[in-house]
């Protein structure tokens, strides 16, 4: 009785958020993560996305001062990670959609959707910076 | 359900299904948000110059400004269930949590208020 006092079992608990970065999370996990982190992102900032939208349509006069603040490189970095946002939450949404009627939640097929939505997202995310920096 | 059947293991352990419908939303939402961002982007880059008057005169029309109060409605209710879904994951205190829970309704229906009112003007 005295050794199994002193054995203690091993306690699981949920992750605490300084562990974080010692677990290795799947890239389905990094995909399901980023959407949470961009929806919250475009949820605080809906005011700015609102007055962006005002100002492109009231008047010509605001179209005009909208596009002039827009060729601001902090304005375009902020676009950037709007844009970013925005893409990220749409391919990741349709891959939560197509989990959700049971297609690819195996653990060989989860990881291969996992990669063909992040490459989507990450290449269109980067044809809008591009755009946004008028590259192309 | 009818209450003769509502015991044994047909019995309905929960009330009003408030889970099922906001996760069900959420997915419906989405297609009508996807939907509707597929047809602006292609709007958009119909136009063959960038202007004022392409860009007021697309939101003109009927058919976009009924599209696009449908998707603000859907934003809403969307995010709402999203944001609640955050807050129900990290934030433990009752009274915190009905805060944000609060603030995110008032924030929400505040920019949908805006964004008619912006769409109405056009």
């Amino acid at each position: 009785m005295p050794e199994l006092a002193s054995k203690r079992r091993p306690e699981f608990r949920n992750i605490h958020v300084s562990q974080i970065v010692q677990y290795r999370l799947p890239l389905a996990g990094v995909m399901s993560i980023l959407h949470r982190i961009s929806g919250a992102g475009m949820f605080l900032t809906l005011p700015l996305i609102v007055w962006v939208f005002d100002m492109s349509l009231t008047s010509e006069l605001s179209y005009a001062q909208l596009t002039e603040l827009s060729s601001h490189w902090l304005v375009k970095i902020v676009y950037c990670g709007l844009a970013w946002a925005f893409i990220h939450h749409f391919f990741g949404g349709i891959r939560h959609l197509i989990n959700d009627v049971h297609i690819g939640i195996s653990k060989e097929a989860s990881p291969t959707i996992a990669k063909g939505f992040m490459a989507a997202s990450l290449l269109v995310s980067a044809l809008a910076w591009l755009s946004i920096f008028e590259v192309i | 359900m009818s209450s003769a059947t509502n015991f044994g293991p047909k019995r309905l352990v929960v009330g009003a299904h408030y889970g099922m419908r906001d996760w069900l939303s959420q997915r419906v939402t989405a297609i009508v948000l996807s939907v509707y961002s597929v047809t602006l982007v292609t709007a958009a880059f119909m136009a063959d110059e960038p202007s004022y008057y392409g860009w007021a005169g697309l939101f003109a029309q009927t058919w976009i400004k009924v599209f696009t109060l449908v998707a603000f409605v859907a934003f809403t209710y969307h995010a709402w269930v999203g944001v609640r879904d955050i807050w129900m994951d990290y934030v433990k205190p009752v009274a915190v949590r009905l805060g944000l829970q609060i603030f995110t309704i008032v924030w929400l229906l505040a920019c949908l208020a805006w964004a008619i009112d912006i769409l109405w003007r056009v």
